[in-house]
């Protein structure tokens, strides 16, 4: 297979002036990454700062509701509230031993800032972090924390003013700033090395959820389910359990307000193949190829994109991605806070969302893992303001 | 894939023809002058008034025309390119209409012409159907700033077989062994990019310019064009080794968007 592929996606559409720091991040990632000084001070790190390992959760209301055994990865109980945090101390981690003195992000929802800019503080590197100006707006409680920690936000005013435009203009900076600066993406989306680093990352949701499992129930789950943004939490939680015949895998894309033709944040189940932001992917895109606009209720899976691996394991079938609504997504929010006493993130209300949708096609009295990769204290304002509206909070 | 394109085309093209590009090139120098690349983005900064700046361009004495195909995510450009992208797609600009805009007026220029622009509205279009018919509207090459070596090989073989250069494109960071990689698959001209930077008009060029040229020199037999952040002939004053073209992009989408004629950008450089 042709490098930094996974299947027909991935590669590395980037200008030939990114090619360099690319070489050096995939250089680095060979001579630093296994190193076991580097996976001690990394694994410190996830211990002791971030408050790793993370609990596995029976759910025994849904589970008698279901009839499955429902289990929650609990990520949403690390430090800054998701399992960004993952990603961006390895990155930080990474950067620092490359000689760098900056990082440099993008970021939607603002989680991946907020991790960004702890990670930077903690290490003692510089942060800069892009993120698209009606994100700004719309996520004020995050950008207050990134500034609290010491980082600069800045805000993009072009395209859509979102995600994919932050993603851009980080992009530019990285090109003027590539010696002093490490960029430290998101997900495991982007051109390579980007979607293996983050996966590599990530996957100690799914290792550790594999030895919780063994040494729990005495078997491997049946099947696992995870949101699909970028892709990082759920590639983290699959990857493991790829080889694993036995173990359904389940990614879940939003879907939008979900009438038909309805913008959305779904490009494997809606969009076609193309290339963005570096990578061959699956991509909302118009006849013309110019990238369409995407849309959540939930901000970190508002893009119109996906990571190569997903857009792989989709297209050759390993991997079901489904769909849920931003109304669902709600729905599963508020059954998860009022009948197990956990409020998640909107995003990974997704991943829950499809489980309470999908009944039939559950493993009945089998042991159903959902990644919950975050915790929804940031979706307060969002939240609030679509119960009010329907009348369900007074 | 690619490989076998390669062969099929080596067997139909004993001989690499002559790239009009470098010719054209060639010409203005052997006329003492730098050959003047305008870059123009399509549609901008009306579907009308660009036809009109092209016919200006011409007049002009532009040697080579890069028509700029716009894109959503343009992420080697600067706010300018940008903005004239944007508006070029709010003026329903594809690049089915540019590409039978210019086969409507097939010959009608006596610049060559470039195609620039991202990825994947090329793909979208079909890369072979988009080497017919931009061998069918005249154009001579194409500047694609998001597909790097390790991606090219597809595109550069469909476009060779119909005699279109893919230029290649290298910067301050790019080392003379990866120019000689680029050097063993390049033809028409090599764009140097003056700047670690996007695209933007800038008052002075960056002191390592000599520097990335020379590098250029040694891994290319072919012509340097220089871009990104050029305005007026005299940010080249002082430098030993001149490029044999100059490309103006921002400088000239500004020129425009101030109440311009393109033409008159190109006379302070005759
Ligand atoms: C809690 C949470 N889950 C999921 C995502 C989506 O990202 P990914 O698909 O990379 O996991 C985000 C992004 O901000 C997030 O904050």
């Amino acid at each position: 297979m042709k490098k930094g592929y996974f299947g027909e996606f991935g590669g590395q559409f980037v200008p030939e002036m990114l090619m360099p720091p690319l070489r050096e991040l995939e250089a680095a990632m060979r001579d630093i990454l296994p190193s076991d000084t580097f996976r001690a001070e990394l694994d410190d790190l996830l211990r002791n700062f971030a408050g790793r390992e993370t609990p596995l959760t029976a759910c025994p209301t849904l589970s008698a509701e279901l009839g499955v055994n429902l289990w929650l990865k609990r990520e949403d109980l690390l430090h800054t509230g998701a399992h960004k945090v993952n990603n961006t101390l390895g990155q930080a981690l990474l950067a620092k031993y490359m000689g760098k003195t900056a990082l440099v992000a993008e970021t939607g929802a603002g989680q991946h800032g907020v991790a960004t800019a702890a990670a930077a503080a903690r290490l003692g590197l510089e942060c800069v972090v892009y993120m698209g100006a009606t994100d700004v707006v719309r996520q004020a409680p995050n950008v207050m924390r990134m500034k609290l920690l010491g980082a600069k936000v800045v805000p993009v005013q072009s395209g859509t003013k979102t995600l994919k435009d932050a993603i851009n203009e980080a992009l530019r900076y990285w090109i003027a700033q590539q010696d002093s600066t490490h960029y430290c993406f998101g997900t495991a989306a982007g051109p390579h090395p980007f979607p293996t680093l983050v996966r590599d990352l990530q996957c100690v949701i799914g290792r550790e959820t594999r030895a919780q499992m063994q040494e729990r129930v005495g078997q491997l789950p049946d099947m696992v389910v995870a949101c699909v943004g970028g892709g990082s939490n759920a590639i983290g939680m699959f990857h493991p359990f790829v080889d694993d015949a036995s173990v359904r895998i389940v990614g879940v894309e939003a879907a939008g307000t979900g009438e038909p033709g309805c913008y959305n944040s779904a490009p494997i189940n809606l969009g076609r193949p193309g290339v963005l932001h570096g990578q061959h992917t699956m991509l909302l895109q118009d006849a013309d190829g110019q990238i369409e606009p995407s849309h959540s209720v939930s901000a970190g899976l508002d893009y119109p994109g996906v990571g190569p691996e997903h857009a792989h394991l989709g297209a050759i079938g390993r991997v079901t991605y489904g769909m849920a609504t931003d109304s669902q997504a709600l729905e599963a929010f508020q059954a998860l806070t009022r009948r197990e006493g956990i409020i998640p993130a909107l995003e990974s209300s997704h991943a829950l969302a499809w489980v309470l949708n999908n009944r039939d096609k559950l493993p009945a009295g089998g042991h159903v893992v959902v990644n919950l990769s975050g915790r929804g204290d940031k979706d307060m304002e969002i939240v609030r303001e679509v119960l009010f509206r329907e009348g369900e909070l007074a | 894939m690619s490989a076998a394109i390669h062969t099929d085309m080596n067997d139909m093209l004993p001989e690499a023809p002559v790239s009009r590009l470098e010719a054209r090139v060639a010409a203005a120098n052997a006329a003492g002058r730098p050959a003047l690349v305008p870059f123009l983005t399509a549609g901008f900064p009306t579907l009308d008034r660009f036809w009109e700046e092209m016919d200006g361009l011409d007049r002009g004495g532009a040697d080579v025309i890069e028509i700029g195909v716009p894109f959503s995510d343009p992420v080697a450009d600067g706010p300018v390119v940008e903005a004239a992208s944007l508006r070029a797609l709010e003026n329903g600009v594809t690049l089915r209409w540019i590409l039978d805009g210019l086969k409507a007026r097939k010959d009608r220029y006596n610049a060559e012409l470039v195609l620039m622009g991202y990825y994947n509205p090329f793909l979208q279009y079909g890369l072979e159907n988009l080497a017919a018919d931009a061998a069918a509207a005249g154009v001579a090459g194409f500047i694609v700033p998001d597909l790097p070596l390790e991606e090219d090989a597809e595109m550069r073989a469909l476009l060779a077989a119909r005699g279109i250069d893919l230029i290649a494109l290298v910067g301050p960071n790019t080392s003379e062994e990866r120019m000689a990689e680029y050097a063993a698959v390049a033809s028409g001209y090599v764009y140097v990019v003056s700047v670690l930077g996007i695209t933007g008009v800038r008052e002075g060029l960056p002191p390592e310019v000599p520097q990335t040229l020379a590098r250029a020199r040694k891994a290319f037999r072919l012509p340097l064009a220089l871009g990104f952040g050029i305005k007026e002939p005299k940010q080249l004053e002082g430098f030993p080794d001149r490029p044999d073209a100059v490309v103006f992009g921002s400088a000239l989408l500004r020129h425009i968007d101030a109440g311009n004629s393109a033409e008159s950008f190109l006379a302070a450089w005759k």
